[in-house]
């Protein structure tokens, strides 16, 4: 049996600056979003500051996205609105196509969108008055179903990148559970980054840390998986120009699996949840997190193109 | 050639074995379609200084210049091939399957076409499109690629290119009458001996065929054209990259129960 190569004679789309940031900053306001809501929901009621600010890292996180995705189209950016609705004349009505990203993740934006303003607003008004706009089992409810739209806007970009011809993107099927995955550990080390000098909220540093270790072994599991299929397509070669990205993109995920490895110690000896020498240590770590979850995305954006 | 009716399938059948490499259906292309044509560079890598279809080529006669180390032998002329290249006008269209504004539309002669008032620039065809048609105008912001000369089919005149090329390795018509006539110039290539000649787009086994075929000298590889094997729409990785994030979700939320869960420590 012959071994199946992918052939590409495609010419590059040229998504860069923008679309590597917008898939930046669109996968930590939806890993914040869904961590602000499993915060909420399992944790402990220590854990409802990081919440709130969870919710509240969303909302600028979020109204960045359709700036990054106008600017995008250049002198065409009036016609944003085109994404959503028809203008075909004799044919005009909403525009859906639930087997194009796109199309989808457009829509997705505009939900996430509702939902990020409502938790953020309602974040902001507990903070000052200790009380939300929403009664607080009714939030949860709205929390979860948020945060399954959120868990969409993490992961529809790379399927986004997956559902074309383009060499390396079309020859995968992990980059959405990989961007899913890249972007919870981005967020939890940006949130662990806020929290570290705040008394209400320091409790859950730890616990922060540990899920960034979890989500960290999920997205090195799926880098594997990405190089295996890559590789079995016949396109590995294009990501040797950017393995310094994807250096910078394993040393974030070793950094954060350290640094949980180092939380699940402390609670194992009965330690508390949040200690003040582990504040550098959350710096460096949190920053090299997130340094590695645009290399990520860069490596994969431009090794395509 | 008869009237030009709407409702009627039409299309290119592109006979390589005859192009000459003139480039007149370049020309006559941005003649009518009032196309400035890139800024000229020297490629260095081929006698052909346009490169590849974009924007601003709608048409582009590749030159293939596989030189051998033997002389060609009579009628295998395969040392260097010429292909008149241009939208396929896919069947199953790639572009018009991953457009999220519904710019991309299919005419009422079955072409392909770009409504470049309803095109917001977004590029998702130029991912998809698996033949490197399409190209962004910068001046417009919006998608471009042959429109197959719709304005002139709505005219009942004949695609510039085809117009224009004198070896009639470009012919215009409706696509039963070509594919007839492709069937016929196979038959006539192979009983000359060119058994390499072989048709491109001509059945469904490429995008459920294309309305733009070819008749090639080579293997499709040769000439920048995915096989039947590489030829795949966007959307067969829909499930696989759905499914994989929806398994990763899961095992994030479990994931990130277990590390949130009540403990009791503080």
């Amino acid at each position: 049996m012959t071994r199946f190569l992918a052939e590409h004679f495609v010419q590059s789309p040229q998504w860069t600056w923008y679309i590597l940031f917008y898939f930046f900053f669109a996968g930590l306001a939806a890993g914040a979003y869904v961590l602000g809501t499993l915060l909420r929901f399992s944790g402990d009621p220590r854990d409802e500051p990081a919440a709130r600010i969870a919710f509240l890292v969303c909302f600028p996180t979020t109204v960045i996205c359709p700036v990054l995705l106008t600017a995008d189209l250049g002198v065409s950016w009036w016609k944003f609105w085109h994404m959503m609705v028809d203008v075909t004349p004799g044919d005009t009505g909403l525009n859906f196509k639930y087997w194009s990203p796109m199309s989808v993740g457009v829509w997705g934006l505009l939900v996430f969108g509702f939902f990020v303003t409502v938790s953020a607003f309602d974040a902001w008004l507990s903070n000052r008055r200790s009380a939300g706009i929403v009664p607080m089992p009714l939030n949860r409810a709205f929390n979860v179903l948020g945060a399954v739209v959120a868990i969409f806007i993490a992961s529809y970009t790379g399927v986004l990148l997956t559902v074309s011809n383009q060499p390396v993107w079309s020859d995968t099927w992990v980059l959405g559970g990989l961007f899913l995955a890249s972007g919870l550990s981005g967020s939890a080390a940006l949130l662990a980054l806020l929290i570290r000098n705040r008394p209400d909220a320091g409790f859950s540093l730890g616990r922060l840390h540990q899920a960034d270790g979890y989500f960290s072994v999920l997205e090195l599991a799926l880098i594997v998986v990405f190089f295996i299929t890559v590789g079995a397509a016949g396109t590995l070669a294009r990501e040797v120009p950017w393995l310094p990205l994807w250096a910078i993109a394993v040393a974030g995920v070793a950094g954060s699996l350290v640094e949980a490895r180092g939380h699940l110690r402390m609670q194992t000896a009965g330690g508390a949840g949040t200690v003040a020498g582990v504040r550098l240590d959350t710096v460096v770590v949190s920053v090299l997190v997130l340094l590695g979850v645009l290399a990520l995305r860069a490596a994969v954006i431009f090794s395509a193109q | 050639m008869a009237a030009i009716k709407a409702g009627e399938e039409y299309g290119f059948f592109t006979d390589t074995s005859v192009c000459i490499g003139c480039k007149a259906c370049e020309v006559a292309c941005k003649e009518w379609n009032q196309l400035q044509g890139d800024s000229p560079s020297f490629l260095a890598d081929s006698f052909d200084n346009t490169g590849t279809l974009d924007a601003q080529n709608w048409r582009h006669v590749k030159f293939i210049e596989h030189v051998p180390d033997q002389p060609a032998t009579a009628g295998n002329g395969t040392a260097w091939l010429m292909m008149s290249d241009v939208c396929k006008h896919c069947k199953h269209a790639s572009c018009m399957e991953v457009c999220p504004t519904g710019a991309i539309i299919r005419t009422e002669f079955n072409t392909v076409f770009i409504q470049q008032d309803v095109c917001n620039g977004c590029r998702n065809c130029i991912a998809a499109c698996p033949y490197g048609v399409i190209g962004i105008n910068q001046q417009t912001g919006t998608a471009h690629k042959c429109t197959l000369c719709y304005d002139r089919l709505q005219g009942g005149l004949e695609p510039a290119c085809a117009k224009a090329c004198p070896t009639q390795s470009i012919q215009f018509g409706p696509l039963a009458e070509l594919q007839q006539a492709a069937d016929v110039r196979l038959a006539a290539l192979h009983s000359q001996g060119a058994t390499q000649a072989q048709l491109y787009g001509r059945d469904d086994k490429v995008y459920g065929g294309l309305n733009a075929f070819f008749l090639l000298m080579d293997k499709p590889e040769t000439y920048g054209l995915p096989n039947a094997d590489n030829a795949k729409l966007p959307s067969r990785n829909d499930v696989g990259g759905y499914l994989t994030a929806a398994v990763t979700a899961v095992l994030a939320v479990i994931a990130g129960l277990v590390a949130f869960r009540r403990r009791g420590t503080g």
